[in-house]
This record gives C-alpha cells, sequence and structure tokens, in this order.
C-alpha cells in the first residue's frame, strides 16, 4: 500500500510543478493547491498507513483496544488543510483582483515589479 | 513554568483580537496598535531578563507534558527575536500613526499587524516542529493581505511572487516535517534532537530532510537562488508594511535556520554547513550586485536585504562559537538598521513625492537633519565604524580567518564595499546633487514629530549598539553558547517533565 | 445580483438555515468527549449561512449573522484567549483545561470546564473567517475592485 502512495503523492507533486509552470495564473493556483494536497497525503503516508479502528478509547478504559490508527498525523494534516483553505482563499482573492488590475491571466504580462 | 514565555505571543494575539472585534472604530485601532505593540515591547524585555537571568524558559502548553504537547521554548536567541520584533514593531506602529490614513485602516491593518506580530513571535518562541509550521503561516497569511493593503497593480504583480514562492517553501516545509515524523514518532524540536543524535543507519536519509529544511527555509530567509520575490515585492506596499517586512519576514526564517542547523541536523556538518557556507557566499554577492543595478530607493533596500542575509548564513556556516557570536549580533543590528532605512525611505518621499533616484536630489540643503539621520544606519549597514555594522562585519570576518576560510572572507569584504558604494549613490542622488527641474510633487511635507521620531529612536538604538559593542557582544556570545549547547536545550524541555 | 433565485432554492433556505444552526449548536455542545466540537460545529453553521447567500443574497446573510463577520471573528478569538487564563489563574499552563463541578438539585453533578469555552470561541472564529471569506468573494463578483 506504501508503494501505491508514494507513486500518488509523486504524481501529485510531478502535477502540481506542471500546472505552476504554466503561463496561466488560474494554473498556478491549481497547482499550488495540488502541492498542498500533495504534502498532506505524504505525511499522512510518512506517519504509517495502519488498518486500524479510529482511535477512540472505550469509556472507561485507559488505553485504546488493539491497533488503532495514529491520530497525530490525522491531527497534522487537519490543522494543514485549515491552513491551506485559508491560504487558497486569499490566493483566489488575489488572483482576482491582479485580472481585473492587469487585464491578463498571462503571467508574462506581469514582469513589472521584476527589472 | 513561566508567564514571561506566553506574552509575546498573547498580547498582539489579544490586541489583534481586540482591533477585529472594534473593527469600526479607527480610534481603538490606532490606540491598540501603539499601546499594544507598546505592551509586547515591555513584556519582550521582561522575558529577555528573565531568560538572561534564569536561563532557558519553558512553558508546558495547556500542562501536557514533553514532548507530547506543544512546548514553548525560549531561549536567548528566542528572547533577543522577540526583543528585537518588538523594538521594531512598536516604530512602525508609531509611524503608521502618521502616515497610514483611513484607506488603509479600512481593509485592517492594525489586525494584520498584530497578527503579523503574533506569527513572528510564535515562531520565535516555539519549540515544536509542526507548532512552527502553524506560527509561519499564521505570519504569512497576515503578511499576504498587508502586502496587496492599497491594491496598487504593482502590488497585485508582486503579491503574485511573494505569495507563490512562500507557499512552495510552505509545502516543502510541511512535507519535510511528514517525513520527519514518519522517522521518529515526534515533533518536539528537543526530542527530535535527542532522537536524531544516533541515526545509525538512516543517517542519508537525515540530511536529506535537513536538506528539504534548508530549501524551505532558505526561501523564507530569501538566501540564494530562491530570493527573486523578495525584491519582486518589498517596495510595492506602503513604507509602514515594507519596513516592517524588512525587518522581520525574512529574519525569521534566518532564526529558522539557526535553530534547526545547531539543534537537529548537526549529525554531518561537514556537508550541510559548507552547503551553506556556498549559499552565504552566493546570496552575498547576487544581492549586492542586483542593488548596483537599480535606481529606486525601496529596491536598492530590498537587495541589500539579500545580501545582509548572506553575512547571517555566513555566521550560521561557519559553526564555531565566534562566529555563531556574530551571526546572532548581526542579526540584531541588521533588524534594527535594516527597518529604519526604510523608514527613512518613506521619510524622502513624503518630502519628494517619488522613489526613483532620478527625480530625487537636492535634500542636504534642504534638511541637513534628515541627511545625517540616513547616514547612521547607512553607514552602519556598509560597515562602518563605530556604528553597529563594522562590529558585526568584524566579528563574522575574525571568524572566517580563524577557521581558515579566507575564499568567503575576501567575498564578505568585496560585498562590504560594494554595500558603501550603493548608498554612496543614495547619498549622492538623494542628499547631495542638485534637486531636478521638473520633481514629483512633495506627498504631505509635514513635520510631524512622530514621522521622524521612529526613525531617529532606531538610528540612535544603531549608535548605542556601535559603542556598547561589549555588552551587546556578551548577550550574542551567551546566546551562541546556548546554540552549541543543545544538550542544555534538551534538558530544560524534556528534563523537567519526566 | 441580477441572477433570478429558484423558488425552491429559496423555500428550502429558509427552512435548513434554522435548523442546520440548530444542529451546529447540537456539534458545539457536544464536543470535546463526544465526536463534535467548535470546529465542525463552525463549518456547519457557515456553510448553513452560505447556502443562505446562494438562497437569498448578501444582505439578507449579512442580517442573519447581525454583525461585520470580522467583529465576530475578533469576539471569537478573544472568547478563546480568554479560556486559556483560568488556567494561568490556577498556577498552571496557559490553555490548561481547568473543570469545576456545579451541584445539581438532586444530588447530581454538572462539570463544567475551560474546554467548552474555547470551543465556543472557536466556533465563533470559524464563522467569522468562513463569512468574512465568502462574502469578500461575494463582493468581489458584485462590485468590480476600483481601477
Amino acid at each position: 500500500m506504501e508503494t501505491v502512495m508514494a507513486f500518488v503523492v509523486g504524481g501529485l507533486y510531478a502535477a502540481a510543478v506542471y500546472m505552476m509552470l504554466r503561463r496561466s495564473i488560474v494554473k498556478l493556483v491549481i497547482g499550488l493547491v495540488l502541492l498542498g494536497n500533495a504534502a498532506n497525503l505524504l505525511i499522512f503516508t510518512a506517519g504509517g498507513l495502519t488498518r486500524g479502528a479510529p482511535p477512540l478509547i472505550a469509556e472507561g478504559a485507559l488505553l485504546p483496544d488493539g491497533a488503532v490508527a495514529d491520530p497525530l498525523t490525522q491531527a497534522l494534516i487537519l490543522t494543514a488543510i485549515v491552513i491551506g483553505f485559508g491560504v487558497l482563499a486569499f490566493a483566489v482573492v488575489l488572483i482576482h483582483r491582479a485580472y481585473e488590475v492587469v487585464q491578463a491571466v498571462n503571467m508574462d504580462k506581469m514582469k513589472d515589479t521584476d527589472t | 513554568m513561566s508567564l514571561a514565555v506566553i506574552l509575546p505571543i498573547l498580547i498582539p494575539l489579544s490586541a489583534g483580537a481586540l482591533s477585529l472585534a472594534l473593527w469600526r472604530s479607527h480610534l481603538a485601532q490606532r490606540l491598540l496598535g501603539v499601546f499594544g505593540t507598546g505592551a509586547l515591547l515591555l513584556a519582550a524585555l521582561w522575558l529577555l531578563q528573565r531568560v538572561w537571568l534564569d536561563g532557558i524558559q519553558v512553558m508546558y502548553m495547556g500542562n501536557w507534558p514533553a514532548p507530547f504537547g506543544i512546548v514553548l521554548v525560549a531561549d536567548l536567541l528566542g528572547a533577543i527575536m522577540v526583543l528585537l520584533a518588538a523594538i521594531t514593531a512598536f516604530a512602525v506602529a508609531l509611524y503608521s500613526l502618521a502616515t497610514l490614513g483611513a484607506e488603509h485602516e479600512r481593509f485592517g491593518y492594525y489586525p494584520l499587524l498584530h497578527m503579523l506580530l503574533a506569527g513572528v513571535c510564535g515562531a520565535f518562541l516555539t519549540g515544536d516542529i509542526f507548532n512552527l509550521y502553524v506560527w509561519f503561516e499564521v505570519m504569512l497569511v497576515a503578511s499576504f493581505a498587508l502586502l496587496i493593503l492599497g491594491g496598487e497593480r504593482a502590488q497585485m504583480e508582486g503579491a503574485i511572487k511573494y505569495v507563490t514562492l512562500n507557499l512552495i517553501s510552505s509545502a516543502l516545509f510541511l512535507s519535510a516535517i511528514g517525513l520527519l515524523y514518519g522517522l521518529t514518532g515526534t515533533l518536539n524540536m528537543a526530542d527530535l534532537a535527542l532522537k536524531l543524535q544516533d541515526t545509525g543507519e538512516a543517517e542519508g536519509l537525515v540530511t536529506t530532510i535537513g536538506l528539504m529544511f534548508m530549501i524551505a527555509f532558505g526561501i523564507k530567509a530569501a538566501a540564494f537562488p530562491l530570493f527573486f520575490w523578495l525584491p519582486a515585492s518589498y517596495h510595492t506596499p506602503p513604507v509602514a508594511v515594507s519596513a516592517l517586512f524588512a525587518g522581520l519576514l525574512t529574519k525569521v526564517g534566518v532564526y529558522a535556520l539557526f535553530r534547526v542547523f545547531t539543534l537537529i541536523f548537526t549529525q554531518d556538518t561537514a556537508f550541510t554547513h559548507e552547503l551553506l557556507l556556498w549559499l552565504a557566499a552566493f546570496t552575498m554577492l547576487s544581492g549586492v550586485l542586483g542593488a548596483a543595478a537599480q535606481f529606486e530607493f525601496r529596491r536598492i533596500l530590498s537587495f541589500h536585504i539579500v545580501s545582509q542575509i548572506g553575512y547571517m548564513l555566513l555566521g550560521l556556516a561557519l559553526y564555531t562559537p565566534l562566529a555563531l557570536v556574530g551571526g546572532v549580533f548581526y542579526l540584531m543590528h541588521h533588524i534594527i538598521v535594516k527597518a529604519n532605512l526604510f523608514l527613512i525611505s518613506g521619510l524622502v518621499y513624503r518630502l519628494r513625492g517619488s522613489f526613483q533616484l532620478k527625480e530625487l536630489g537636492g535634500l542636504y540643503r534642504e534638511r541637513p537633519g534628515l541627511a545625517l539621520l540616513f547616514l547612521i544606519p547607512a553607514l552602519s549597514l556598509a560597515g562602518l565604524p563605530p556604528l553597529s555594522g563594522f562590529f558585526a562585519k568584524f566579528i563574522l570576518v575574525r571568524a572566517g580567518l580563524e577557521a581558515e576560510r579566507y575564499g568567503v572572507v575576501a567575498v564578505a569584504l568585496l560585498v562590504s564595499l560594494l554595500t558603501l558604494y550603493s548608498m554612496v549613490k543614495i547619498w549622492n542622488e538623494v542628499f547631495w546633487k542638485a534637486a531636478p527641474e521638473q520633481g514629483a510633487a512633495a506627498v504631505a511635507p509635514t513635520n510631524n514629530a512622530l514621522l521622524y521620531a521612529p526613525a531617529i529612536v532606531l538610528a540612535a538604538l544603531t549608535v548605542a549598539i556601535g559603542i556598547g559593542a561589549e555588552p551587546v557582544y556578551r548577550l550574542a556570545e551567551q546566546a551562541a553558547a546556548q546554540l552549541l549547547d543543545p544538550q542544555a536545550y534538551i534538558a530544560a524541555v524534556l528534563g523537567e517533565a519526566s | 445580483m441580477k441572477v433570478r433565485h429558484s423558488r425552491i432554492l429559496r423555500t428550502a433556505g429558509d427552512m435548513l438555515l434554522p435548523l442546520l444552526l440548530l444542529f451546529s449548536l447540537f456539534l458545539l455542545l457536544r464536543g470535546h468527549d463526544l465526536p463534535g466540537g467548535g470546529f465542525i460545529a463552525g463549518l456547519v453553521a457557515s456553510a448553513a449561512l452560505a447556502l443562505y447567500i446562494f438562497s437569498r443574497d448578501m444582505r439578507s446573510a449579512r442580517q442573519v449573522l447581525g454583525t461585520d463577520p470580522r467583529s465576530l471573528l475578533g469576539v471569537g478569538l478573544i472568547i478563546a484567549i480568554l479560556s486559556g487564563v483560568p488556567g494561568l489563574l490556577a498556577g498552571d499552563a496557559f490553555l490548561t483545561s481547568e473543570w469545576y463541578t456545579v451541584p445539581l438539585p438532586g444530588g447530581r453533578e454538572f462539570t463544567l470546564g475551560t474546554p467548552i469555552i474555547f470551543d465556543i470561541g472557536v466556533y465563533l472564529v470559524v464563522i467569522g473567517a468562513v463569512m468574512t471569506i465568502v462574502l469578500s468573494l461575494a463582493e468581489a463578483e458584485e462590485r468590480p475592485w476600483k481601477r
């Protein structure tokens, strides 16, 4: 299973880089989304894939019963997803405004601040 | 357990929350801006005093013992950085009181300022690597919104580059954290350091993860080769914002590099720190050469941020006690000087209505005081005695000579000379040469004391660091000693819990 | 908005809004020991409000909210920060959960703790943040950026 996940993560990274290298700012944002998802999936895989139960502890017990999934990676991913959501919302507003100001989606038209 | 550790995060967070809640009242937001950053300054001083007297301060959030919960750790480097952030923030808050109008406040300048500070201070004080990521993002989101405050075309274009490269860096940082967690099963930095002391077969993997951190933090610190976002964006927002960014944001990246490469990734210093040394040399050179080709006040300064980052990395890369002292000293000197230079560029803009060197001139005759005010940080940046920059560079050069790294020392000295050239260029064009026939109109040539006070105070601090270099040196020496002794850090975090 | 609103969507939106808000409160109070909590409760509430924006318009959504979403964000953040203070006052670390038992008539006890205050804060922060984002996106759609 880890091998499959590794290919999925690698594919996501590759797709993200490909999208970010395009000229359109919309595709740039899509690339950033994919990049964030690739990182999340990487954490999920690196944290260890278990076919365990959800990490819930029965009432009265101190330890979970049997093998459970690692709740920490899930917490990390949840945090990262929430942050990614906020940043993405900002990026969408940004490209929308940039489009209205520059009147183009082509990033080659946005070189005024480079030289 | 100490209250002093949490206050530098709590104060800006509360001030930000309050100014969000009082969204409609501009007066309340301004007052919160000044008093919030003022309180932060006091809290930072208290924290530094506690750390200086009692050693590393630790707080276990929610009383969860380390390494399971999130810890806040303040060692001397962290406390110094918090203090510098507070000084910059206070100066900028005063300056923005005089310069920013309702059109910026309506888009939430003050809440964003506080959130940015909470993120910066949180990053300096956290002892948990994932928490570091969270504070980085808090800081970044606030900085994104600050960067496009006003909505000019150049700001949008700069922001797209800034946002993209910083998000790539964040994704890389996150991936590295995931791999590190998969390898060690912990996120607490002290625990990581402990577990990675003996890596065994996984040494190559650990070094690779270390390099991922180096790239991620390197982008945030605007180190060679991925520094292009900085000069493309820092000259676009209002001056108060660029002064804050110039003083603080890249330095958070530098701080993270210092933390991670003295505490966690010290397995293969022959490789990692050698690489850092090359990065430092190229960063210094490319920044200063970029600046030489520029004729816009704030763009020149932006490129100089890049070149100065190289000096700080040099201190880390040489990795000797003296070099680390130099790195910490450089951080202290640089944050104050850089923020001040940006504030002064804003003062010039208010008098002349332009940042283009061609359209400026004649200011020495008109405002000799302002010219003097510019000369202090400018010469300090170039490293002339007896100003703060001289001692910072002197320590680094000395450390480089002791480590027998003559090549990089030569680069550092050459870059210093070129910095002087850049500063003299600004001096000639802005202050010395006659004013051009038809310059742009002045924006608001007021003599408000609030405009000049922050720049004067920061310049006084620059002189004070230069003249009182001895106590500052001792502070930096202690901070460097703590950095070189990870065991003390580990014991402070994990020892009390067990 | 010039878009004509579907009558079905509007009727459903009117009926779903109170239901979903009630459900979000249920999730909020159920949290901490059982699945639920401030975060998902806030998401449910903001989803309900977003649905209301689609079915009606932004002005009526703002009226339901009663205040600027950014103020809501600030208030929620203040509440969340305050929930950490009892821990400090008790001499523990910031954000330590402090539990207090309230005796109820009939010999039963009711346990109250600081996590619920934190959850309420998070609830408001999530609603405030999501609504800020949604409203500014919707407004960008309606009123093009100047210049």
